[in-house]
């Protein structure tokens, strides 16, 4: 009784893994379709990933994302771990207010950020376009470099700190070279953790970009509102791998002899 | 950075109270209009339809996660581990992208379709997208995650004791898990309950992408109003209304598990 019991679970949950990833895969598998119209499948093919990389308005939406993405992480990533060093040496109190703002926009539906955000802009009157995504991106990448550099500096304890002020170092010798370097792969996870939210955004981007600053997950929108096509499939297949691969890369920087193993979620 | 968030989020309720212009401009006068507008039954349809979507997206994502997030708590910590990575890995796969998988599936040319007409048991395409059991479907696909993760951290919080000290009181597993297990990780569905529903009353890319024209929930009349109709006010109006309904069911929500839980404690 009890093991068919637990067979009828582990077979749910396996099935919930088929669930959650063969939607994926089947987008991935079409990609190298032969078929332009058809589901069925007609011969493996390259020609869609080649003609996304001969079509130029592609090749610009990668580029901006791509900009957007190092510019807005380096940004966030400097001020991430600026406010986790400030919240863990200021007093409890100012803690707990400041760690609650830094928390709201990622508790706030994104449909609301992104407004907020473009009324904002628009109230100040900057013109829509890469300087606006770049605000936006860092606005919202913050918050979790925060969460992961807090969590790294909570391991960490206040010992070698204070080993190296009594050894007569000043404050910044101490955070340049004892703090900095004990922290670096938080550091190094949540630079990782911006770009891939910022080159995965959408809906924020969406209110906040202008006509001539177009980023991947934009054009995609764009393509699939026009109808179904394989280069859609080839370039969600790319930024598939691409997300994949960074937050793959992240977790292995953040685990690195990190002593807690729990997730950032 | 707190405050260029909070700063916009004032500024939305002010411009809730403003006039559009002719060619869709603010006009800085106060008025109501907005807020009367929203009476109109056609709103009013739109919010239920919001609403009915996003507590089926909650259900569902329950019903779903639940058992889930169950096997995945009673694994080996090395298992638990890789179980967890292969549940986040599609959450963080952009969710319009993924909304975007289930058209190939779903569309009339798509990958059912196509398999059940070549083996000759259909003879037209069944329509499987664009009606509100696809959106309810693309909803809890790409909300899943942010159910299995709060539900698995109460499970694995959660004293193992209780339950022995249940079977040794002669529990049945069924009964042990109702009165046991289920109330001791209601945190857990509280808090995977309310991202879920936050998520999904604001969205506006699944309805887009899997609904078509003919399901509008608010998150995309509030997506026209700004980009298409070009009538902040009335958006700004109606993003208000949503937030404060939000909050409103969450704070019953919160109420409603507080008060059975302290019945629950006295009994």
């Amino acid at each position: 009784m009890k093991t068919l019991r637990r067979n009828a679970l582990s077979g749910y949950s396996w099935l919930m893994l088929v669930f959650l990833y063969l939607p994926i895969l089947i987008l991935v598998l079409y990609s190298f379709n032969d078929s332009r119209i058809n589901a069925t499948w007609t011969g493996f093919t390259w020609k869609w990933y080649v003609s996304l990389f001969e079509n130029r308005q592609v090749m610009q939406a990668l580029m901006n994302s791509l900009t957007i993405g190092v510019i807005s992480s380096v940004i966030a990533t400097v001020l991430g771990t600026a406010a986790a060093l400030a919240v863990k040496h200021y007093s409890i109190r100012w803690s707990n207010i400041f760690n609650g703002l830094m928390y709201l926009p990622i508790v706030i539906p994104e449909i609301m950020m992104g407004l907020a955000l473009l009324v904002l802009f628009s109230q100040v009157q900057m013109e829509l376009g890469k300087v606006t995504l770049i605000l936006a991106h860092v606005t919202f990448s913050m918050p979790y470099v925060m969460v992961i550099i807090s969590g790294r500096l909570a391991d960490m304890g206040k010992e070698l700190e204070e080993a190296s002020q009594d050894l007569g170092a000043t404050p910044w010798e101490t955070l340049r070279y004892v703090t900095l370097p004990l922290i670096m792969p938080g550091i190094i996870a949540g630079f990782l953790m911006a770009f891939t939210l910022s080159l995965d955004d959408f809906i924020i981007s969406f209110f906040v970009a202008g006509p001539n600053s177009t980023t991947l997950p934009l054009y995609i929108y764009g393509l699939v509102k026009r109808g179904v096509s394989p280069e859609v499939n080839a370039l969600s297949t790319l930024l598939i791998v691409s997300t994949v691969l960074l937050v793959v890369v992240a977790e292995i920087f953040r685990r690195k002899d990190s002593k807690n193993n729990q997730s950032i979620f | 950075m707190g405050a260029l968030f909070v700063l916009p989020m004032l500024m939305i309720a002010i411009l809730s109270f403003l006039k559009r212009g002719t060619y869709g401009q603010v006009v800085y006068e106060f008025t109501l209009n907005n807020y009367i507008r929203i009476f109109d039954p056609l709103y009013g349809q739109i919010f239920w339809d919001t609403l009915v979507v996003a507590v089926l997206t909650t259900v569902f994502s329950i019903l779903c996660g639940y058992p889930l997030a169950y096997y995945i708590s009673r694994l080996e910590k090395s298992t638990q581990q890789i179980w967890l990575l292969l549940v986040m890995i599609p959450f963080w796969i952009n969710f319009l992208v993924r909304s975007y998988a289930w058209v190939i599936i779903l569309r009339s040319q798509g990958v059912i379709n196509t398999f059940l007409q070549s083996l000759g048991i259909i003879s037209e395409p069944l329509p499987l997208l664009y009606n509100s059991g696809s959106v309810l479907l693309g909803m809890v696909y790409t909300l899943l995650p942010f159910m299995v993760l709060p539900i698995y951290v109460s499970l694995e919080q959660m004293d193992r004791r209780k339950l022995e000290a249940a079977y040794d009181l002669g529990a049945t597993p069924w009964k042990a898990f109702w009165h046991v297990t289920l109330p001791m990780t209601k945190t857990g569905v509280v808090t995977g309950s309310i991202l879920v529903f936050v998520s999904s009353i604001g969205m506006f890319v699944v309805p887009d992408v899997m609904g078509g024209a003919k399901s509008a929930l608010i998150g995309n009349v509030i997506q026209n109003q700004f980009l298409s109709a070009r009538d902040w006010p009335f958006g700004s109006a109606l993003s208000i209304v949503l937030m404060l309904l939000s909050m409103l069911l969450i704070l019953l929500y919160f109420r409603a598990t507080k008060a059975s839980e302290t019945k629950e404690g006295s009994a």
